[in-house]
């Protein structure tokens, strides 16, 4: 039996008003994942990629055209559902982190699980074992302004898995680090989606980060230029 | 909503310095709003239960002729006093004339029985005096005609006919009291003394009424209960107090103001945490609660920071008082040298929540402004 996308992009656009005029960020794009996939939307800067992720993220809606993401239409789901939908199941992360900064280490990975409601224990044991993924057990204390570049995505990757999503939008998560710690967050991620099965899906025009994924789809100017398992 | 409150605390406490600025200002304001009401309210209480312990009793009953508040009624504004005059204090008022240092001053001749107890004039020196003309008088007079007790005065009155007559009268006392109504340009004497010296024999310009007064009917005499006679005091100090509260108003206006400011800098400041917040899961509207519940708290922060300092201050107030500087005292109402501050829960709590309320509401209007982010640009800090 053929299974169904997670992610299923049809046919969309999406226009933004700049200096009076539309820009086309996004032209008829036609784009499914499945389930466990490790995919990149590569591309140069300006091509439309954050703009996609968006979408599939459920932070931006489409202007044409049709996005499906757990077989929910981005479309038509109000702001309540929508929040619920990144709650339970969309992963974010980020080029600059975006951790929460009077929140220690542990607090940003928690709140996700804040917000569903879980008991203290239940947290205590998702949080304690996301941190351990990311091996930062020992700066569950720390707050966001003493850590590294390195550390703080591995926080926010941490933040992401831990309410054990379907999917993680990863949008040009390794801009901000060196190649060493780009690798070394490039591996966890890569490790997770192996063993838990989560489906990841990057933007990026980072090398390093084309080198660890299975599929890569080419966008330029707003358009899929090509779309292909990679080779590399 | 108790997550919304878990976090705004954590924020508030993750951001030290800007909360404890907020929270200390917020708290003086709570601190002094408490205070100068307590104090009103003090001055309130005193001035009520001087008033009548001095000058109201339990009300008065007044000659149809006369009216306390215009001295040209004093002349005709008496009457022979009823049959029934069970719980009635009789006081006579006449105009005379005094010579202090050779200075002529015109005063108010007040008769009243040396052995009444319904007001706590010294009355009963008038009767124990071995004088010939014994008078008390309040410090005001004293101070202004400089008279001392033991000295004598000469004094100059018309009888019922219009005759004058004079004669020396001995100050027997200096009495010291907050209401300035019988003190001022008034000499008290003992009734019956009066009546002989103006041939109005059993007459009065007003009673003053204990509780055994049952109120009758009377012609020629109208009632003013204690409750009528005590209106222009409060009337006075709830003017007071509205003007007061202008004072404490902007001081709670610049409080608020600070929390309005902090609120308009998070929401530019935090686009960014604002845009995590919506990424991660949470609702705007949430959102906006989280926001407006943080500038809450910040009352409640003040109200306990507010308690530490604001405790001990309140008790000390309570013990060593408010001084009022003399110049107040001359104002022509009951005040008196030192005010001591009432606590009332009725004070404390509408303080609270005044705080608390207006608290919350500064700190949701510019909170309202998240519900119609973006969150794509928020995620990014671009200021909208």
């Amino acid at each position: 039996m053929k299974k169904e996308p997670i992610i299923h992009v049809k046919n969309v656009s999406k226009s933004y008003p700049i200096a009076g005029k539309e820009f086309m960020a996004l032209k008829q794009i036609d784009l499914s994942l499945n389930e466990g996939e490790f995919a990149g939307i590569v591309g140069p800067s300006g091509s439309g990629k954050t703009t996609l992720l968006n979408i599939i993220g459920s932070l931006d809606k489409p202007t044409q055209g049709d996005a499906f993401v757990l077989n929910k239409d981005i479309k038509a789901l109000s702001h309540n559902e929508a929040a619920s939908l990144r709650n339970y199941h969309i992963g974010f992360i980020f080029q600059v982190f975006n951790l929460l900064p009077v929140y220690t280490v542990f607090e940003n990975v928690e709140f996700a699980l804040l917000l569903q409601n879980n008991s203290a224990k239940e947290r205590r044991e998702a949080v304690m074992r996301a941190l351990n993924w990311v091996g930062l057990t020992d700066h569950a204390d720390k707050r966001p302004d003493k850590l590294s570049g390195g550390e703080s995505q591995r926080v926010a990757i941490a933040r992401a898995m831990v309410k054990a999503p379907k999917i993680v939008l990863a949008d040009e998560p390794t801009a901000n680090l060196d190649s060493e710690n780009a690798h070394e967050i490039l591996k966890t991620m890569k490790k997770l989606n192996q063993e838990l099965g989560t489906t990841f899906l990057f933007s990026t025009h980072d090398e390093k980060v084309m080198g660890y994924l299975d599929r890569i789809i080419h966008l330029r100017d707003g358009k899929i230029e090509k779309d292909e398992k990679n080779k590399l | 909503m108790k997550l919304e409150l878990k976090l705004a605390f954590r924020n508030l406490f993750g951001s030290r310095l800007r909360t404890l600025l907020n929270v200390l200002v917020l708290s003086f304001s709570f601190v002094i709003i408490i205070l100068l009401n307590s104090i009103m309210d003090g001055w309130n209480q005193q001035a009520q239960k001087d008033s009548i312990e001095w000058e109201f009793g339990n009300g008065h009953l007044i000659n149809e002729k006369f009216d306390p508040l215009d001295p040209y009624t004093i002349l005709d504004g008496h009457d022979k006093m009823p049959e029934e005059n069970i719980g009635l204090t009789p006081i006579l008022e006449r105009q005379a004339s005094i010579y202090p240092q050779g200075r002529m001053m015109s005063v108010v001749l007040k008769g009243i029985s040396s052995e009444q107890e319904i007001l706590k004039l010294p009355t009963k020196i008038l009767k124990e005096s071995k004088e010939e003309f014994p008078v008390i008088i309040g410090k005001r007079l004293a101070e202004s005609a400089k008279l001392n007790k033991g000295d004598r005065v000469q004094v100059r009155w018309r009888d019922s006919k219009g005759t004058y007559d004079a004669n020396t009268l001995s100050i027997t006392e200096v009495f010291d009291s907050n209401v300035p109504n019988i003190d001022n340009g008034k000499i008290w004497i003992d009734i019956n003394k009066l009546w002989g010296m103006t041939n109005l024999e059993n007459e009065a310009s007003y009673f003053v009424v204990d509780d055994k007064f049952k109120n009758p009917e009377l012609s020629s005499w109208n009632f003013k209960s204690q409750f009528a006679l005590l209106k222009n005091l409060k009337d006075l100090i709830n003017q007071k107090k509205t003007a007061q509260s202008i004072v404490y108003g902007l001081l709670l206006a610049i409080a608020l103001l600070a929390i309005f400011d902090t609120q308009i800098l998070s929401i530019f400041r935090r686009q960014k945490e604002i845009g995590t917040y919506i990424a991660l899961g949470m609702t705007r509207l949430r959102v906006v609660r989280l926001f407006t519940i943080e500038g809450s708290v910040y009352s409640v922060l003040a109200l306990i920071v507010g308690s530490i300092y604001g405790v001990p201050f309140f008790i000390y107030m309570s013990e060593t008082g408010f001084p009022i500087p003399p110049a107040d005292q001359k104002m022509g109402i009951a005040l008196a040298e030192v005010i001591y501050p009432v606590y009332g829960l009725k004070l404390i709590l509408m303080t609270v929540l005044t705080v608390i309320i207006s608290a919350t509401i500064v700190s949701y209007l510019p909170a309202r402004k998240i519900a119609k982010l973006n969150p794509v640009l928020a995620l990014k800090g671009k200021k909208q």
